[in-house]
């Protein structure tokens, strides 16, 4: 199985990179190779794609768009091919038709809704800080069909979220259709969305790849997919 | 609901633990990699290295600690120490750091904190503050605690925070090494002025000063080293003991 994490220089992606290659090393019989590139074949022959994504919307949606052919690329892969990907925190923001970090961009489209900023209630707001930093729980729906099963198996499920993953980020997707919501975090009394799907498109908006061995687990259950 | 966290500092000089745990199980007790693997395997949150190497010769030991760590490791991995231009940033980030900490060069030359953050995102970048009291007022000192800028600890904390800092690394440097516990009021004083999380750095020397730390100081994580090393306290019981206190941590 070919996994490409596109690198389109969205800054540090090398923790990403090993934990693929960690969890990769769970499932040997996938004999997985992970590559990181930005290379147009290697999208094209790429079984599963990951999108990772760091610092301000506006900043990675230019990055990638400024490299000739790598929106188009992606956009056959996933869209047309329906080829799994998963985005990473802004990577899984860049999804969405609208971010408005630096005064707003479009994005890709692929699952519709926006990009906003968190907003702390005045009560909340000498505890609460942003951006959003550390671990928090995250709650997984049942009822997002088997692929989001198969995903976040053996992460829990349900409201609690007794599994912990590691935030960081001032920003939040608001996905316009409910049934795209995957996973949901409380924070600053209230309730937002840590993961989401459509179909092949999965994203998170913690990082898996900084999240021990739970990160791990769902790095290993995209891999099978 | 957001867990504070507890981060095991590790000081590196020339590529190797200083202090560290006294475990006999470790094939090499100065190797960072082994260590930091060990508190990562125990529940640490993050993993903080600092360097302490003085002579520019051997600093290159640092990335291939990093690098090597973040291989191993897969929690968020902070490198300070010597940190001091875009470039080291980029370097140690390209290693596998998620953050570094910028300590002198913050007070020296406050635009890199800009810079840096601007290139990197603030997610990466903590302005690790050294503070003195004097009177009534804290001073941030630079080069390890030799310098006195004079600059007042409150007004620098707030300045780099609009500079683009996501996290602040707070350590009084009177407490530093005293094992009497943190400068709560410190702590509270900065966390209060900014919007940003505080790490409260300097001065653990049991379990009740991390609960202190986070309740009195409000400090979003604690950052503690000695009584993590020589198998003192394990992170887990830690945990465990901030817990029994109310406190929300990742068990």
């Amino acid at each position: 199985m070919n996994v490409t994490i596109v690198d389109y220089y969205s800054g540090n992606v090398s923790s990403v990179l090993n934990s693929f290659k960690e969890a990769a090393k769970y499932k040997p019989d996938l004999n997985i190779k992970i590559k990181l590139s930005n290379k147009l074949e290697d999208i094209k022959n790429a079984d599963k794609l990951v999108l990772p994504g760091q610092g301000s919307f506006k900043n990675c949606i230019n990055s990638l768009k400024g490299i000739d052919g790598l929106e188009e690329a992606l956009k056959e892969q996933v869209q047309i091919k329906k080829k799994f990907i998963l985005g990473i925190c802004v990577g899984m923001q860049m999804f969405a038709d609208y971010g408005e970090e630096d005064g707003g961009s479009e994005g890709l489209g692929w699952i519709s809704g926006t990009v906003k900023k968190i907003k702390i209630p005045i009560k909340f707001q000498e505890n609460c800080k942003l951006p959003h930093i550390g671990w928090n729980g995250a709650g997984f729906y049942v009822v997002r069909g088997p692929i989001a099963d198969k995903f976040t198996n053996r992460l829990g499920s349900g409201e609690a979220g007794d599994k912990h993953f590691y935030f960081v980020h001032s920003y939040i997707f608001h996905p316009k259709d409910i049934d795209n919501l995957l996973g949901e975090t409380y924070y600053a009394g209230q309730k937002f969305m840590s993961a989401v799907i459509k179909e092949n498109i999965i994203g998170t908006q913690f990082h898996p790849e900084k999240s021990g061995n739970d990160g791990l687990l769902m790095i290993k259950n995209f891999l099978c997919l | 609901m957001l867990k504070n966290r507890i981060i095991p500092c590790l000081d590196v000089k020339n590529g190797r633990v200083v202090k560290g745990i006294n475990f006999v199980d470790l094939k090499d007790a100065g190797d960072p990699v082994e260590q930091a693997k060990i508190y990562s395997d125990g529940g640490a949150d993050e993993i903080c290295f600092l360097d302490i190497t003085a002579s520019n010769e051997n600093r290159d030991t640092i990335y291939d600690v990093v690098e090597r760590t973040s291989k191993k490791c897969f929690v968020p991995l902070t490198v300070g120490g010597g940190v001091r231009s875009i470039v080291d940033i980029n370097k140690l980030l390209n290693c596998g750091a998620d953050k570094v900490s910028i300590n002198t060069a913050a007070v020296e030359n406050p635009k890199v904190v800009l810079d840096s953050s601007k290139k990197f995102g603030s997610q990466c970048i903590v302005v690790a503050i050294d503070a003195k009291k004097n009177g009534d007022k804290w001073e941030i000192f630079t080069h390890g605690g030799r310098n006195n800028s004079g600059l007042d600890a409150l007004e620098y904390a707030k300045k780099m925070e609009d500079n683009g800092a996501g996290e602040l690394l707070v350590t009084s440097m009177d407490r530093d090494g005293t094992q009497i516990g943190y400068d709560v009021d410190l702590m509270s004083k900065i966390a209060s002025k900014v919007n940003i999380p505080l790490i409260a750095s300097g001065g653990v020397g049991n379990l009740d000063h991390l609960v202190d730390g986070i309740k009195l100081g409000n400090a979003s994580a604690v950052l503690a080293a000695s009584i993590f090393h020589y198998g003192k306290h394990s992170v887990q019981e830690a945990k465990e003991y901030l817990d029994s206190k109310g406190i929300p941590v990742r068990i």
